[in-house]
């Protein structure tokens, strides 16, 4: 069931749109923002008010990489991986990451604190090396900086 | 404001966005009210189709005449859409936009509604622009409080609704077709064409899509004049540019230039020239999608034309710096790797090209490249061309590539003959 808070933030939307499976995207990430990830019974929630069954929610989510499937953890890492941050040296990056967390990029760690997924361009390339924790952006980033930010999301 | 940057001149030093007020002064909404209340639509389009403003997104095409494709006796409702789905690799023009200055995209928006008989606007963000997004949300809601946004705007009879849409990610949003399938809450598959999106877009009614750095071109145009705005520029495209660079140069950053600056100039003057002891080899002009240039081509003007007659596109303007330290196989290794993953799967040269160039390339970075390997590239980039395929993913993956193929021909064979990547 949802929540009424998540409820309400989707019939928020409601407005926005012409009609209610245009607010699926939308509804999911409401729910996934509450919720961590999108379970089969969460898209059966948001389905049933939006009018749609489970499947069609799963054919649109699987198409979108900020909606997860799976569960993630606390917080998540998106490491740019794409040109301008790969000639700036991203790879030292990503190893230093995988090294201190012990996973592989797209895993999360055994105390479910980080997930590390890859992730196209950031749009700030000018300041490359670039990740994002949850919703910030960390830019020009050396190893040494890395382990201070990561201190920054228990 | 200053006169020869309309764009970020306005723009507070500490990083802050303009709120209304300050909008406002800096002469916000004045060319909305000359419109609304002086200028039928047709007069809009017409100044804008002088102003020879070109779409920014990377196409190119002229906004006014993209405009006038929606014609007068379509049906309602009629939408706009400001394409600010920013996921081009190398590119981070339109965050400036949507950070600092957020009002000159919702006056954009307006105008662009009001040109089209648009009764209502979206502005498609990339999920990742956090912190643009809360800025667009508050000056859309400024904008209403104010009355620039709802019923019968300034009185005009003119009415437009303007909506935040917040993506959940993946290249192929930027896509305008598959944008509206995203927008309608579906998987961005792009859409067969015809019919076009002015005809039958977002919910199959008439629709306009621009990028969010052309629409924030069109509140000076109709405030300050199309030949203004044409003398902007040291080129026959109206306008400034915002011109990038990213890669090992001794300042990366963004700058807002006359359309028509010199590579060299960007190159060399703003971004302060390679980093030491490093020599430029190849650049990208305006995004991964692409064809290389190299140093020849350093004084060739950064417009529509003139970078096409280069043998490239002037793309989105933000130049990625390859320089003699890294190796291009490697770089174009990585630029197919995304092509090969944002391909949404519809069509086989891309979905099936796409992953075969990308297993080619690795294979050479890592020592397993093969005779025989060139003549598969180069076919491959043959097969993805205009007219193979729905989209432009996958003629956009080959520029780099052909013309990798044609600048760094050497670079592949090394990796080839000596079963191993040099710069490794």
């Amino acid at each position: 069931m949802l929540t009424p808070e998540e409820r309400a933030e989707i019939e928020a939307e409601f407005p926005h749109y012409p009609n209610r499976k245009a607010v699926c995207i939308d509804a999911m990430k409401i729910v996934q923002k509450h919720r961590g990830w999108l379970s089969d019974d969460s898209l059966k929630d948001i389905g049933e008010l939006l009018g749609m069954s489970a499947a069609d929610l799963d054919g649109v989510a699987t198409f979108y990489n900020l909606l997860f499937r799976r569960p993630v953890g606390r917080h998540v890492i998106y490491l740019c991986d794409s040109v301008s941050c790969w000639i700036m040296g991203s790879d030292r990056q990503c190893s230093h990451l995988t090294k201190r967390l012990g996973v592989a990029a797209g895993e999360t760690t055994a105390d479910g604190r980080f997930t590390l997924l890859p992730v196209v361009c950031l749009g700030a390339c000018d300041h490359a090396p670039v990740m994002m924790v949850d919703d910030d952006t960390h830019p020009d980033l050396t190893p040494e900086q890395i382990d201070r930010i990561l201190e920054r999301y228990p | 404001m200053p006169e020869d940057k309309p764009l970020t001149g306005n723009m507070r030093p500490d990083g802050q966005a303009l709120d209304r007020e300050a909008y406002e002064r800096a002469g916000g909404y004045q060319g909305l009210r000359k419109a609304l209340t002086g200028m039928t639509r047709a007069a809009v389009i017409e100044e804008v189709k002088a102003s020879n403003l070109r779409g920014r997104g990377g196409a190119g095409f002229s906004t006014g005449l993209k405009w006038s494709f929606v014609p007068e006796t379509v049906p309602h409702p009629r939408y706009v859409v400001a394409n600010g789905d920013e996921m081009e690799p190398g590119t981070f023009k339109d965050r400036l936009l949507v950070e600092r200055d957020p009002h000159q995209l919702v006056e954009g928006m307006i105008l662009a509604g009001y040109a089209t008989g648009a009764d209502t606007g979206y502005v498609f963000l990339r999920g990742e622009y956090k912190l643009g997004a809360q800025r667009v949300a508050q000056a859309i809601a400024e904008a209403y409080g104010a009355g620039y946004l709802g019923k019968d705007i300034l009185h005009s009879g003119y009415s437009f609704e303007l909506y935040l849409h917040l993506s959940a990610g993946r290249y192929m949003c930027g896509e305008e077709t598959g944008m509206l399938n995203a927008l309608e809450g579906k998987r961005a598959n792009p859409r067969a064409k015809p019919p076009f999106p002015p005809v039958s877009g977002l919910f199959g009614m008439p629709t306009t899509i621009n990028n969010v750095e052309t629409l924030c071109n069109v509140p000076h145009i109709i405030r300050n004049g199309a030949a203004w705005f044409r003398g902007l520029s040291r080129s026959k495209d109206g306008g400034t540019k915002l011109y990038g660079a990213s890669g090992k140069v001794k300042r990366p950053g963004l700058w807002e230039l006359p359309m028509g600056t010199t590579i060299r100039e960007i190159l060399e003057e703003h971004a302060g020239g390679m980093r030491d002891g490093l020599r430029l080899r190849g650049l990208l002009p305006g995004g991964a999608s692409t064809d290389f240039l190299t140093g020849e081509h350093l004084d060739t003007p950064m417009d529509f034309s003139e970078v096409q007659k280069a043998g490239s596109r002037l793309g989105t303007g933000t130049m990625i710096i390859l320089d003699d330290q890294t190796c291009p196989v490697g770089m174009v290794s990585n630029l197919e790797h995304f092509f090969a993953q944002e391909s949404c799967g519809w069509c086989t040269p891309c979905w099936s090209g796409l992953g075969w160039v990308e297993r080619i390339l690795r294979a050479m970075e890592e020592g397993r490249g093969q005779p025989g390997d060139m003549e598969k590239l180069a076919f491959q980039t043959r097969f993805w061309g205009s007219g193979h395929t729905f989209c432009a993913l996958a003629p956009g993956a080959a520029e780099p590539l052909q013309s990798a193929l044609k600048y760094f021909r050497a670079d592949f064979e090394q990796h080839i003959n000596e079963k191993r990547c040099p710069w490794k």
